[in-house]
């Protein structure tokens, strides 16, 4: 079996001089055990083997992906790239290719997970669910080891590997359900029985709730809803794409957060995971895009920062340039008080573990709409009083987060990935807001 | 190809299988995007491999390469018995399948106009031409694109099932955008995904882009100097047929999926608020409400001849005369409900992804009015078209969608243009409200082809026939 490297290079060796041309291969193993009415009903592996190929022929630009590495495969891959190449228009947005950089150096990586068996999944299952007894449970535990290699033909090449485990499961009473999750590069960090008590006390601690009158409420939002906060922002705000076609609310140099709040893209963070590199063979690095409240930068792919006079930041996603480019590894700097001494900040107002089918209404204001899940109390005088049934909200997130609206950040900062989008995996801990639009209840 | 599927499932059932099949699946895709008149994309993907299932007590396990060689064939079906196996440390009861005719079968779609043997300078004056048009009428952001799915596979049983099948599926979209100082209103054509079937080029071209260009760009220029839609708590509502397509999606569709129902489902996509011990007695909406999962539509994106376990497409009737009667179901699914048979509505997402229940073309049987006669029969109401946002709750209950554009009703006219119109309600309660239906000739299959599910995710293609409906006492106009 060929490694990614030499697969790239046989790709590259195909293009010769007749384009500019830039590959990268993919290979692994990704595996994911699923539970569901307390049993594991589903257990799948995939033997991952991608190529993906783009050229440019005198400006004129085409992209190719396949899964098989034989020679003829691959003639057959760069031969159609070209093919499809000459028949393409000039692209004045070509940005050209990444020039000769290192990676960052990180390296993201676990053997036990990379090559982790189907039992060692399912342990982890089997001590979630018996955390749970007497609740029916349901979730996934996920594995995957990947290693990447990048090539173009301006002579950059770079290699990386990265790992990644998550748990992820509820527990349920008949009324009400709680989540119980945890992501580490390495599976070893997942430990099942204490994701599945955390979800049965989320569970039993929202039994039989109640409504509550929709309307204006402090909030405590969990990590998890915070990864939902940060990945809107991301998409539609402070990807550059937005900014050019002026569909942002983001403006670099203004307060336009809360000033407790600092958020930067950092593959270097030791709570990141992924790959050091994106998908054009640019070098990862930190990236800050909110200072202190003022925002601060924006993340760029080669073809924004070519349209508005900048660097790429490494955040290219194949495939993904008609979309811009997306942060993978966002950090929201934690505080120093606990997700406990946050409730107890609170006069009146909203816990929530979960945010569920998040839509955005309009990118420039960041008006979001979707539904709390998986646990949600009404909070007074900082005491937790009662559990309520599920609210819609309707907020804009920039105004959430605006200037004096952040009561309170916690210490408790987690990773969290796989959200709406599927977008990286983001590191970020409670945060207390002043004001929270909750536009319905269970009734409507 | 058979060959191979057939050394994996040898092998699965030798490692102790009870039940095994495997697809081998190769599939092309070709998009193409143009952006303010000019192309800025071609993208051409190729995926081929084999996928292994293997049944083993009451769970299965799946193992998926792009190696098709025999001898990866037989070890990839050797892990797959090896995964399932490993699921009986956290066991439920044993899992059984309905059961099905077993046939040697060859199945393909009708296609006019072969769309990857168009010319791609042909394709990218379409695109260019049409984003050009939509920036010189107002749009500040002008996309346009096309997709191309070209999908041959081959499925093999344990139980005898061969049957290999050609789905060529092919459609197209554009949007505009324009910026105001504090908002961006958008404007799709023909919708916010927009149009897709199991057919050729043919479609594209029926869809004229570029004649339609302008008009959108237009609107979405209007919309930024438009009155935001009113808020009220009860007004009728009368909703277009690309959005009602994405009402019935959401809030029927998802709803009445099997799997869903049982619980498979319930940690990630949800559960349903349906209960299957009022199957054929809850009313789910008005005596006007009908609603079919049909594979069979000639055209329709969720058409198909046989599931991916082999299942031959057939319609299933899921609402009659306002009562809920059926679901969408596979062979396991359908065995633990109790059901005689599966409802032939399994799917998996190229060849590394374990078939589940995916919607079919689900859609409404058209009534026997007209847009113009609802709007003519509508004192004081809103008319809302193309789909903006959608959210809606994990059972399939509370909604909120928005749309990219209204209109005012007043007196029985069509009255002044608004924005930002968004409507909420509650599954059942909404439905029982419709009391006016389209008529045949407003009937559209729309295809939806980005309708997420599962872990690991899969993206599945599925059709919606629909027409315009009115609906009475909706609460609008939603506010941050």
């Amino acid at each position: 079996m060929s490694g990614p490297l030499e697969i790239a290079e046989r790709v590259i060796a195909r293009v010769g001089d007749r384009a500019e041309a830039e590959v990268t291969v993919t290979t692994g193993a990704e595996a994911l055990t699923r539970f569901a009415t307390s049993f594991i009903h589903q257990n799948v592996a995939d033997a991952v083997r991608d190529i993906h190929l783009r050229l440019a022929v005198d400006g004129r630009v085409a992209e190719t992906s396949g899964n098989q590495s034989d020679d003829a495969s691959l003639d057959r891959l760069v031969q159609s790239t070209l093919d499809a190449a000459a028949l393409q228009p000039v692209d004045p947005g070509w940005p050209g290719l990444a020039p000769p950089a290192d990676g960052p150096g990180v390296d993201h990586w676990d053997d036990a997970t990379a090559t982790a068996e189907p039992d060692a999944r399912a342990a982890r299952v089997g001590a979630f669910v018996d955390a749970a007894r007497e609740l029916e449970s349901a979730g996934f535990c996920s594995t995957e080891g990947v290693e990447m290699a990048f090539a173009n033909s301006a002579g950059q090449r770079l290699t990386g590997r990265a790992t990644m485990a998550t748990l992820d499961g509820i527990a349920r009473t008949g009324t009400s359900d709680g989540s119980g999750r945890v992501s580490s590069r390495r599976l070893a960090d997942l430990d099942g029985g204490a994701a599945g008590r955390i979800a049965v006390e989320r569970a039993t601690a929202s039994a039989d709730a109640s409504d509550l009158e929709p309307g204006r409420y402090e909030v405590i939002l969990s990590p998890d809803c915070v990864f939902d906060l940060l990945s809107f922002l991301s998409l539609y705000g402070f990807n550059a794409r937005a900014v050019e076609e002026g569909r942002s609310f983001a403006k670099v140099g203004e307060a336009q957060f809360d000033e407790s709040l600092s958020v930067a893209d950092d593959v270097l963070h030791p709570m990141s995971v992924g790959i050091g590199f994106d998908a054009e063979g640019t070098p990862k690095r930190r990236v800050e895009l909110i200072r202190r409240g003022v925002t601060a930068g924006l993340v760029h792919d080669r073809r924004t920062a070519k349209a508005l006079g900048a660097e790429s930041t490494g955040n290219a996603v194949a495939g993904g340039g008609s979309f811009g480019a997306i942060p993978a590894n966002l950090v929201l700097e934690p505080g120093t008080v606990s997700p406990d001494d946050l409730i107890g900040s609170v006069e009146h107002g909203v816990l929530v573990t979960d945010f569920w089918y998040t839509r955005i209404l309009d990118p420039r204001t960041q008006v979001v709409t979707g539904l709390t899940r998986n646990g949600v109390w009404l909070v007074e005088k900082g005491r937790i009083v009662r559990p309520v049934t599920n609210l819609r909200f309707t907020q804009s997130f920039v105004e959430a987060l605006g200037p004096g609206a952040v009561r309170g950040i916690g210490s408790d900062l987690t990773l969290a990935g796989g959200g709406t989008f599927g977008v990286g995996a983001y590191a970020a801990p409670s945060l207390h807001l002043a004001s929270w639009n909750f536009t319905g209840n269970a009734q409507g | 190809m058979f060959e191979i599927a057939e050394a994996a499932v040898e092998a699965a059932l030798a490692a102790g299988a009870r039940h095994a099949d495997a697809r081998v699946m190769d599939r092309r895709h070709e998009s193409m995007t143009a952006r303010n008149g000019e192309i800025e994309g071609l993208t051409q993907e190729g995926s081929v491999g084999l996928g292994v299932r293997a049944l083993i007590g009451s769970g299965w396990g799946f193992f998926s390469t792009a190696d098709l060689t025999a001898d990866a064939a037989r070890a990839a079906g050797a892990q797959a018995s090896a995964i399932a196996r490993a699921s009986a440390s956290v066991p439920g009861a044993d899992l059984e399948l309905t059961p099905v005719e077993v046939r040697q079968d060859h199945w393909s779609n009708d296609v006019r106009e072969d769309p990857l043997s168009v010319p791609l300078s042909e394709k990218a004056e379409m695109l260019i031409a049409a984003s050009r048009t939509m920036r010189e009428h107002g749009a500040d952001t002008a996309n346009a694109a096309y997709d191309i799915w070209d999908t041959t596979k081959w499925l093999v049983s344990s139980e005898g099932h061969r049957i290999d099948q050609h789905i060529v599926e092919c459609g197209a979209r554009m949007d505009a955008t324009a910026n105001g100082e504090t908002e961006t209103q958008r404007r799709s054509y023909p919708g916010i995904r927009g149009q897709y079937g199991t057919r050729g080029w043919e479609l594209v071209r029926e869809l004229d882009l570029p004649g339609n260009a302008a008009r959108i760009a237009e609107q979405a220029r209007a919309l930024l100097t438009a009155p935001d839609c009113p808020s009220s708590d009860a007004i009728d509502l009368i909703i277009g047929s690309e959005q009602m397509a994405l009402q019935i999606h959401e809030s029927v569709g998802h709803a009445v999926e099997l799997d869903r129902i049982l619980g498979w489902e319930a940690a990630f996509a949800g559960t349903s608020w349906l209960d299957l011990a009022q199957l054929g007695t809850l009313r789910f909406g008005s005596d006007l409400m009908n609603i079919t999962a049909d594979a069979t539509l000639p055209g329709a994106l969720g058409s198909f001849g046989y599931d991916d376990e082999g299942t031959p497409a057939h319609p299933v009737d899921i609402v009659r005369d306002g009562i809920w009667v059926g679901v969408l179901s596979g062979r396991d699914s359908a065995a633990l409900a109790g059901l005689a048979e599966s409802g032939g509505a399994v799917r998996g997402d190229g060849y590394n992804r374990l078939p589940m229940v995916r919607m079919t073309n689900v859609g409404l049987l058209p009534g026997t009015s007209s847009l113009e006669e609802m709007i003519a029969a509508t004192e004081d109401g809103i008319l809302m078209d193309t789909n903006r946002s959608w959210s809606i709750d994990d059972k399939r209950l509370n909604f909120q969608f928005g749309c990219e554009i209204g209109w005012e009703i007043k007196n029985g006219k069509r009255g002044r243009m608004v924005k930002n119109p968004t409507y909420t309600g509650i599954g059942p309660r909404f439905w029982q409200s419709l009391d006016m239906l389209g008529g045949e000739s407003e009937l559209t299959y729309w295809g939806t082809p980005n309708c997420g599910k599962g872990q690991p995710g899969q993206i599945g293609h599925t059709g919606h026939p629909a027409v315009p409906c009115r609906f009475r006492g909706v609460r609008v106009g939603v506010r941050s």
